[in-house]
């Protein structure tokens, strides 16, 4: 067996992972990125669209163009990876377990660990589509992995279950390449992706939205032959009488991303409701050194948003190396961070006490869209410790704030806060909020 | 083809495929024929997988002996094809004192029956004990020690990869058209192919009736009765039981069961239809199951449902006897011709005492029954990932780098375990053929990483372009083309015009 050490190692080498890797090397600690593909880059290889970087390089690029230049910082600062390897556990201790064909099995002991496994798409199962189970059934994901990696196509007629962002662009993907999308389905009142994705994908090609509609029959024996459609009331529940058919050999789903925890969980590391890690504040996770940052924390819209998020996760995680590593330094106690009122999840689970005279990111979705809305924090007390107007918020829009607590007038003394979206006590328009 | 067998086995269910199995420990010459692209896709895919105990049905069917029978065979059976299967027992959980009575005679008989173990629990904690899962509401258990699970496929998969490793030959895609018989040899016409066989035993499932037909024996019809599951992700519900309701008079009801590799699924309910074809689930009948089920675990893990599925029951209907539901196993009037027909629940456990009956057929047919001296009974296991240990896959892995690469990440399989289940007797041609065998696309991302290196894996193996590698066999291929072909196309045509 094959025995390496490194002071941190990065699980995933998708934006996350590679953002990350730099960020430790910079420092000058040993790094290994372990990727289970045949490539550095993760899922942003097939995302030929374009669309990244307007943040972080202020550009627009498309996503193996954001992501080869990561590839490129990780070539010239000789950060070495493991591709093609498949971590198949992680200790407590820090230890990994990987396989690949060339090294047979390895065992990696880690100071500090970066998950950054990304997440994976819901299936049919998970949404329980009643009907038969021929061909022609693929999450988005996949046809697009078939399209713009394999150079091959799924199907010839389409309907897109959900739209999500890569729903609405394999839309967009598939007309090009002379297929029909007949329409995309959409079970809430409003599309689940990005506004820009719902004009640039779907509108301009004139493709046929339809929501609060949902597919409640797939019909074809050996092949898909059309799907049943139905509108849905308030509750999600089928309205009878509303069927109607739709021909098609080929239903996407696009119907959500689930973090990918499997090893985190095997670990012993606590999720919280959205499927991500329980993290605090430093996106460490419950075991102590290991971090967890990008989609495998919680599902992002951007990919510029991912890299940031991870760069942060490695400086906690050199932070963790050079301070607190092997250390036995007592904690000054946790405030757990609750989702109120329109608030879906939170990022972070819980605040270091420690940590209050930095600024703290958090990171939220709501449940249903809303204007001029109110975010504000309570403490146990009922008392507003922190209050921010925002004009709007969607729930395909990721919120996030950076709050320095030293900073505010009322300070914590409660173990818990609860950040909630409000509407406006005084709905009065600013000038400055005119959208 | 030339050769006449000595056995066609007309149908690769389980049932067939168990029966070839235990003839082909004799000197003689076996086929079977199935018509679609792999072994084991009809009633044997989808079904409870559960072996029982035998107390269920009433005592003038003779499923309920070959299910006692049957259920003992498992043993030796297991060790010998090595398949996943557990006696992990089986409660049927009354919730009334009404139905304690019943539990109670159904116990008395069972024991009477020779089926051992069987206990009638009342004691509630204990119950609880057994199986945390259960509902508060229960009264009492008939706690059956000797019921377990099995996976019904991988079992199909060993028999078919035993009989074929002792010589017997096995042909797919072959619809069986046309049964003509002269001289006592009877000539099979299939939508490619002729086979010429001596005896034939009909154990076609579904369309057992029109085979029967075909030799002019028209005395029973086989209805199906479909059955709806929805399936749960692995870890979401650790039951220990198999947990039946008290029965109804056309089921055993919806059960709450473990599945072998650690799933959990709720299901069938029982719907009387037309088509053979129809496996739709629906809306109504996934409520159905749902609500069903919650009487016994309250707790179900609704949120991790990763597949719903349904799959027909066979059921007979004899116009000899007037009887629904039992059995047809019949050495006929067509001499040489023997009908294994309307296989239902208990099935899968009666499989090795319906094929020591069909011996028995043969020997009084007259057909010489001498065992072979190189029959091997032994299927060696397959092996796994998951069951090495660290060392032990380090050395795999220096051995054949295929352990190495793991194509399918939920469940954890290697390029190795897909080659192995290309490369097997009987071994997988469709992307469903290497899901059953080895898993990969039935946890819970169901495919959605590893569909496109399986198919990858099948086309480079058995030479064919991805395009022509399907789901399960003709009309269900994955992809209908290259982009870059298609775009040729469609310019070629505007330059036309």
């Amino acid at each position: 067996m094959k025995s390496y050490k490194s002071d941190v190692v990065i699980i995933g080498s998708g934006a996350a992972g590679l953002a990350s890797a730099i960020e430790i090397k910079k420092e000058d600690l040993s790094v290994l990125i372990i990727e289970r593909d045949k490539e550095l880059g993760g899922i942003t290889l097939q995302c030929i669209h374009n669309g990244f970087g307007l943040k972080e390089f202020q550009e627009e690029l498309t996503g193996p163009e954001y992501i080869q230049r990561f590839i490129n910082q990780v070539l010239d600062l000789k950060i070495p990876y493991l591709l093609d390897t498949m971590v198949i556990e992680i200790t407590k201790d820090k230890l990994i377990y990987a396989v690949n064909n060339e090294e047979g099995l390895i065992e990696i002991q880690a100071k500090a660990i970066i998950l950054a496994m990304g997440c994976r798409e819901r299936t049919r199962g998970a949404i329980n589509i009643p009907g038969f189970r021929p061909a022609g059934i693929y999450t988005a994901g996949q046809a697009q992995r078939f399209v713009n990696i394999e150079g091959y196509l799924p199907g010839n007629s389409y309907v897109i279950l959900g739209s999500g962002d890569i729903g609405m662009i394999m839309a967009r993907r598939l007309t090009w390449e002379g297929c029909e999308v007949k329409a995309v389905v959409e079970i809430l009142p409003y599309v689940s992706g990005l506004l820009r994705n719902q004009v640039q994908c779907l509108e301009d090609y004139d493709i046929p939205l339809i929501t609060s509609y949902t597919v409640t029959k797939i019909h074809g024996k050996d092949r898909v032959q059309g799907v049943t459609i139905s509108k849905v009331d308030r509750n999600f529940d089928r309205i009878i009488g509303s069927e109607k058919f739709i021909e098609c050999d080929t239903l996407l789903l696009s119907v959500g991303l689930i973090p990918e925890n499997e090893l985190t969980l095997n670990a012993g590391a606590d999720l919280s409701k959205n499927g991500g890690p329980i993290v605090d504040n430093n996106l460490e996770t419950t075991i102590e050194g290991v971090f967890a940052c990008g989609n495998v924390l919680q599902v992002h819209d951007l990919v510029d948003l991912v890299s940031a998020e991870a760069q942060r996760a490695g400086k906690n995680a050199i932070e963790y190396i050079n301070t607190r590593y092997g250390k036995d330094i007592p904690s000054q106690g946790k405030i757990k961070c609750i989702a109120g009122d329109n608030v879906n999840y939170i990022k972070p689970d819980f605040i270091n006490r420690e940590h209050l005279s930095q600024d703290v990111i958090f990171t939220f979705r709501v449940n249903f869209p809303d204007r001029r809305v109110q975010i504000q924090i309570k403490d146990e007390e009922n008392n507003v410790i922190y209050k921010r107007k925002k004009v709007y918020v969607i729930p395909s829009e990721m919120v996030e704030l950076k709050i320095n607590f030293d900073k505010l007038e009322t300070k914590i003394e409660s173990d818990s806060i609860v950040i909630e979206v409000i509407p406006r006590p005084e709905v009065l328009i600013e000038e400055d909020e005119v959208l | 083809m030339a050769t006449i067998f000595d056995v066609l086995i007309i149908g690769g269910g389980v049932t067939g495929c168990c029966i070839a199995r235990t003839l082909s420990k004799y000197a003689i010459n076996i086929a079977v024929l199935e018509k679609d692209a792999d072994i084991a896709s009809g009633t044997t895919k989808a079904n409870s997988g559960v072996v029982h105990a035998g107390y269920a049905s009433s005592r003038e069917y003779v499923r309920r002996n070959l299910c006692i029978r049957g259920n003992k065979l498992y043993t030796q059976a297991h060790e010998e094809l090595n398949f996943p299967f557990i006696r992990n027992g089986s409660f049927v959980v009354a919730l009334d004192d009404k139905q304690i009575k019943y539990l109670e005679e159904e116990r008395k008989r069972g024991i009477e029956d020779g089926i051992s173990g069987l206990e009638l629990i009342l004691d509630k904690e204990k119950i609880s004990y057994m199986e945390p899962n259960l509902t508060d509401e229960v009264v009492g258990v008939l706690h059956a020690p000797t019921a377990g699970i099995v996976s019904p496929y991988e079992l199909t998969f060993a028999l078919a990869e035993n009989a074929a490793m002792n010589g017997v030959s096995f042909f797919r895609n072959e619809k069986v058209k046309r049964i003509s018989r002269q001289n006592y040899v009877f000539k099979v016409k299939t939508s490619s192919n002729e086979f010429k066989a001596h005896n034939i035993i009909n154990a076609a499932g579904l369309y057992a009736a029109k085979i029967s037909k075909m030799v002019g024996l028209d005395y029973f019809d086989i209805m199906p009765r479909k059955g709806e599951y929805i399936l749960f992700d692995r870890n979401a519900l650790h039951l220990n039981k198999i947990l039946f309701p008290i029965p109804t008079k056309v089921s055993k009801g919806i059960l709450v069961c473990p599945t072998i590799h650690g799933n959990t699924f709720v299901g069938p309910n029982a719907q009387n239809i037309t088509d053979k074809k129809d496996i739709a689930t629906t809306e109504a009948g996934l409520k159905e199951i749902l609500d069903g089920s919650r009487m016994l675990v309250p707790n179900l893990p609704t949120r991790a449902s990763i597949r719903n599925f349904a799959g027909l029951r066979a059921v007979p209907y004899n116009s000899i006897s007037d009887k629904i539901g039992d059995f047809i196993i019949d050495n006929t009037d067509v001499y040489g011709f023997i009908n294994v027909a309307g296989i239902l629940s208990p099935g899968l456990t009666s499989c090795f005492a319906i094929a020591e009956k069909v011996e028995e057929f043969l020997k009084l047919l007259g057909l010489e029954l001498k065992i072979k001296e190189d029959y091997n009974p032994i299927r060696p296991k397959p092996q796994r990932f998951k069951d090495f240990s660290k060392a032990e896959l380090d050395e795999k892995i220096k051995e054949d780098p295929t352990w190495g690469r793991i194509i399918c990440r939920c469940e954890t399989i290697p390029e190795k375990e897909i080659l192995d289940a290309i490369h097997a007797p009987v071994g997988a041609r469709t992307v469903d053929g290497v899901k059953f065998r080895c898993r990969p696309g039935m946890g819970r991302c169901q495919g959605g990483f590893c569909r496109p290196r399986v198919i990858e894996i099948l086309s480079r193996e058995l030479y064919l372009p991805p395009e022509d590698i399907t789901k399960r066999g003709e009309y269900t291929t994955f992809l209908v083309g290259k982009t870059k072909d298609r775009f040729i196309e469609i310019t070629e045509r505007e330059e036309l015009e």
